[in-house]
Parts: structure tokens; sequence; C-alpha cells
């Protein structure tokens, strides 16, 4: 196999508009990904020919329902090497963590610490300060090097046996830094810690082994690779799964209730509690095909001779600086710059009238941003339907910003 | 392709930095933050008779936040309160937000008008200034 970036592309409708007399350059894929023919193919037809709710009925289209909403949890287990009844569908990336700050939190004590770092989406920061306000554990950071990394060397110094998780960001929604999982995983298990990935970044580019990297929990949203909005997905090891009660209560999570208590269904469906997001679930399934169906290594390498594109072409635009790692090693294609003298936020939207889509901003890491004391950043995130052309019009558009507004 | 929103004016304004800085000794100071940007204004200003005598700003944000900051601050000495609130009339009118014609140099924002989420960005210096002045 190999990979024909124009048949990826004609498979993205969107793509191919021309909005506000301008083509659409979309580089915001961190940010959300944009959806192929096969992903609203799927919520159409269960939206046309399969919808009703699931679990409940007895009817045919309740029925078909189910089994589409069982068979994208299976789609999704297969995408991250794992089981179908490990996997739990949430509303987000977001909800996915939540669930896990409560949940899981439920098991952890007074005194017990949860180490994260200091490059985190808020995501991965808040939902653990909101815990240690409930029950009191406590908080550590990992810090970040000048090249935007989480600092694995502080891991001796900030493991104890009282670290009972270490949450990360698998890819970086900022500095595109790749984390070394294996080294991470092995300093947890000489303090007994769980490891959990946010994988929010790392899932829009294929296909994983979650077994073989060791971690206990990981988390990423449909939205950002390539599927509907409303949908995330928790993968945690199914004795976790079974130790953890229920986060939320109500429907279809539970196994008897009366009036005077209530037990819990197994997992997953403990953790599923009310209507889940039934066409969201199943576009994500197909959206989990669909990146399955793609060589990865001829995709990864398309995708990294773009971020190699960017790199060069900023070098040579007077001013420009990285946020992250100067090379291709140990990253993935998300790339953070700044242009000395020009406002991130004049950046992106000097790139908008060449139609070209970034972020600029915190992007939801305000730590990160303080630790380089920043203003923002300028973010280009990369998707495997990306094109030299968006490349340079890129290019183009950061070389007017920089020659017209300083 | 050029961009419509970064016209000549609005750079000129920016890059003029007219009043930035701090005050050796300010009256009042105020400081405003726009959660969403991220985008920061400190305001100084030397107060005599109720009326501005002097006025200083530090801006950490975009360009259209430096553009509103300097040219709020060319022409902001000698007003008092409702005085400035005259000039926000008009950097209002600019963006579109009341209607009417806005006078210069705040008729410079003009083309901020069909940019809804960069509004904030020319008024937030008004902002801190409203907060020093009460
Ligand atoms: C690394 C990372 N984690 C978590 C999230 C949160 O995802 P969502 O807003 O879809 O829940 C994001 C999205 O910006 C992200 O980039």
């Amino acid at each position: 196999m190999s990979f024909d970036v124009g048949a990826v592309r004609r498979q993205f409708p969107i793509l191919s508009e021309i909005i506000d007399g301008k083509p659409v350059h979309y580089l915001d894929n961190g940010a959300s990904a944009q959806t192929p023919l096969a992903v609203l193919d799927a919520v159409r037809r269960y939206e046309t020919t399969g919808r009703a709710n699931v679990l409940r009925g007895v009817h045919r289209l309740a029925e078909r329902a189910t089994e589409l909403y069982e068979n994208a949890r299976a789609d999704v287990a297969s995408f991250l090497g794992v089981q179908p009844m490990e996997i739990v569908f949430t509303g987000g990336c977001t909800a996915a963590i939540n669930l896990v700050s409560h949940a899981y939190g439920q098991l952890l004590k007074r005194g017990d610490r949860i180490l994260i770092s200091e490059l985190e989406h808020h995501s991965n920061i808040v939902p653990w300060q909101l815990l240690r306000q409930r029950s009191g554990v406590e908080l550590d950071m990992l810090p970040v090097t000048t090249d935007g990394q989480i600092d694995l060397g502080a891991l001796p110094r900030l493991l104890t046996s009282e670290t009972k998780l270490i949450s990360l960001a698998h890819v970086s929604n900022v500095t595109g830094a790749l984390l070394d999982v294996r080294k991470v995983v092995e300093a947890a298990k000489s303090v007994g810690a769980k490891v959990m990935l946010d994988g929010a970044q790392r899932a829009p580019h294929g296909p994983l082994d979650l077994n073989a990297l060791g971690v206990d929990f990981y988390v990423f949203a449909g939205h950002k690779a390539y599927g509907p909005n409303g949908i995330g997905v928790l993968w945690a090891r199914p004795e976790l799964l079974e130790a953890m009660p229920p986060f939320m209560g109500g429907g279809s999570m539970i196994g008897r209730v009366t009036l005077a208590e209530t037990t819990w269904a197994p997992p997953p469906r403990r953790f599923e509690a009310g209507t889940p997001p039934i066409g969201p679930a199943i576009g994500l399934g197909a959206a989990c095909n669909w990146m399955a169906a793609l060589d990865w290594t001829a995709t990864h390498d398309h995708e990294m001779g773009l971020v190699q594109r960017v790199l060069d072409g900023l070098q040579k635009i007077d001013g420009t600086q990285i946020l992250g790692p100067a090379s291709l090693q140990n990253r993935y294609p998300v790339v953070s710059f700044m242009l000395d003298g020009v406002h991130p936020h004049d950046v992106a939207q000097t790139l908008d009238s060449f139609g070209v889509a970034v972020r600029a901003g915190h992007h939801c890491a305000q730590p990160l941003m303080d630790r380089f004391d920043l203003d923002g950043t300028t973010r280009v995130s990369i998707a495997p339907y990306n094109d030299n052309s968006d490349i340079d019009a890129l290019l183009t558009g950061v070389r007017h910003a920089a020659n017209t507004l300083r | 392709m050029s961009d419509e929103l970064y016209q000549a004016r609005i750079v000129a304004l920016a890059k003029s930095k007219t009043g930035a800085g701090k005050l050796a000794a300010p009256t009042k100071s105020a400081r405003r933050d726009n959660p969403l940007c991220g985008d920061r204004v400190t305001i100084d200003v030397r107060l005599a008779d109720g009326r501005i005598a002097e006025i200083a700003h530090q801006v950490r944000g975009c360009l259209l936040c430096q553009a509103s900051a300097a040219a709020l601050a060319a022409t902001a000495v000698g007003r008092d309160a409702a005085g400035i609130a005259e000039l926000r009339h008009d950097a209002e009118r600019a963006v579109g937000r009341e209607a009417g014609k806005a006078h210069a140099p705040f008729d410079a924002f003009e083309p901020v008008a069909s940019h809804k989420s960069r509004h904030e960005c020319v008024l937030l210096p008004f902002e801190a200034l409203k907060d020093a002045l009460s």
C-alpha cells in the first residue's frame, strides 16, 4: 500500500468547497478534524434506516440500533487493540477524563498523589484540581523542557509511593511532542501507579496497541479523529472498570433498582447512564475503520513530510520561533510557532484571509504559556488530507503577516 | 491577496504606540483581561480636577487592541468619564455595535465590524479605562 493524498482528499467534501471566495486550507485539525464520506454515510444510514434507542426495545429498529452501536464499540476496540467490553462511550475526551476523575477518584483517599505535567490541556488539569478539592488528593507537576517535551528526567524526584495515577498527554496539543510512554510506564510500575494517556492528539494519527503500550487508561475525542461531535472514548483495563463505581446514575447503568438500593450493571454499561450519543458513536466506529484502512507507515511519512515543509518554510521567515521539538524526532504533526512582533491572533486572522485555518492563542494550556511567558502561539495541525498547497498557502500568509504587521 | 482587516490606518495606529508605557505617578490604574483570547490591558491615568491629565497603557495583546489603546491615548487627555464615554460610542459605532458614523481616529476600526470575534479586542482598552476612572 502507499499514500495517495488526492484519493484521500476526495473523501472529504468540505476540502473542495470555496468559502467566501477562498479555498479551504484546513490546518486546524487539532481543534476539530474534518469528516470523510464514510462517516457521514454511516451516520445517515443509522438516522434514516435504523434510528431508535438502544438496549431498550424489542422492535426491529431498536435491535438494529443496538447492533450498530455495539458494532461501533467493537470497531473502536479493534482500532485500539483491545476488547469491546473495555470501551466506554462518553460525550467527549473531556467527559472521559472527568469520568475517570470521579469514578477512579472514588478509589483514592486523602494524601494519595496524582502526577500530571505542565503541558497538559486544561481538561487534564482541572478535573484533578476538582478532585483535589473534593477528596484531598495531592497534585504534582512534571516540568517541561525548553523544546516543549515533558521532562521525564524529573520522574524519580516526583514519583512517591503515594502516587496512584500518572495522567499525561500522549501527544501535546501545543508542541506536538510525543511522550516516551515506555519510560513513564516503567517508572509507574516501580511505585505501583496507574498510567492514563490523553490521546486526543494521537488517536487521529493511526491505530494503537494499548496493551503493548502498557497503560491503564486511554481517552480520546471523536471529533478530532474524523468522527462526529459529542462522542468520546474511555478505555480502561477491565479490572479497573470492574473496581470503579459509577460516575453518573440513570437508565442503562443499573443491575436492579429498588427505592432502597440499586446494584450496578457491569462495565461498560455501568458508565453509560442514560441514552448514549448513538449516531455519533456509530460515526466514530466508521471513522476508526476509515483510519484503520490507511497505510499508516506511508500516511505518517506524508504527514511528517508536511511538518518538515512547515519547519523549513518558517525557518526562512525572519523572527519565527518554534515551540516544540525542532526536528521530526519525537513529534507528531502539530507545530506551534511565534512570529516576533506579531500577535498570534493577528497571524491567524491574516492566514484566514488566505483561506488558511489555524488556531491561535493559549490552546487551553495556560500553564504551558506561563512556563514560556507567552501570550499564545499560532498552531498548525496536520491531517492525512493536507497537502503541499495547504502548507504553501500557510507560508505565504505568514510571510504576508511578517511584512505588513510589524 | 491582501487582508481587509489590517488596513494601513489600524497598523499605523498600533505602530505609533501613542501612550505606550507606564506613568511615574498615576492617580489610578486598572487592568482588564479578556479570558477568551488572553489579551491584557493595563491603563494608568493621572487626573486633575476629575479630568485626564496624562494617560499610559501597557497592552499584552493583538494589534487591534494595541491600535485601540493608542487611539484612546491620543484622544483621552482633557476628558472626564463622560467625555470618555463619548469616545466609546465612536468605537462602538466603528465596529457596528451602534448606529451612526464614527469619528476619527476610531473610524479606522470600521473594517473590524465584520469580524465579530475581534470586537472585544477594540473595546478592551475602554473597559480598563472605565475601571480606572470609577
Ligand atoms: C490534548 C487534548 N486533550 C483534551 C482535549 C479536549 O477534547 P474535547 O474538548 O473534545 O473534550 C483536547 C482538545 O482540544 C486536546 O487537544
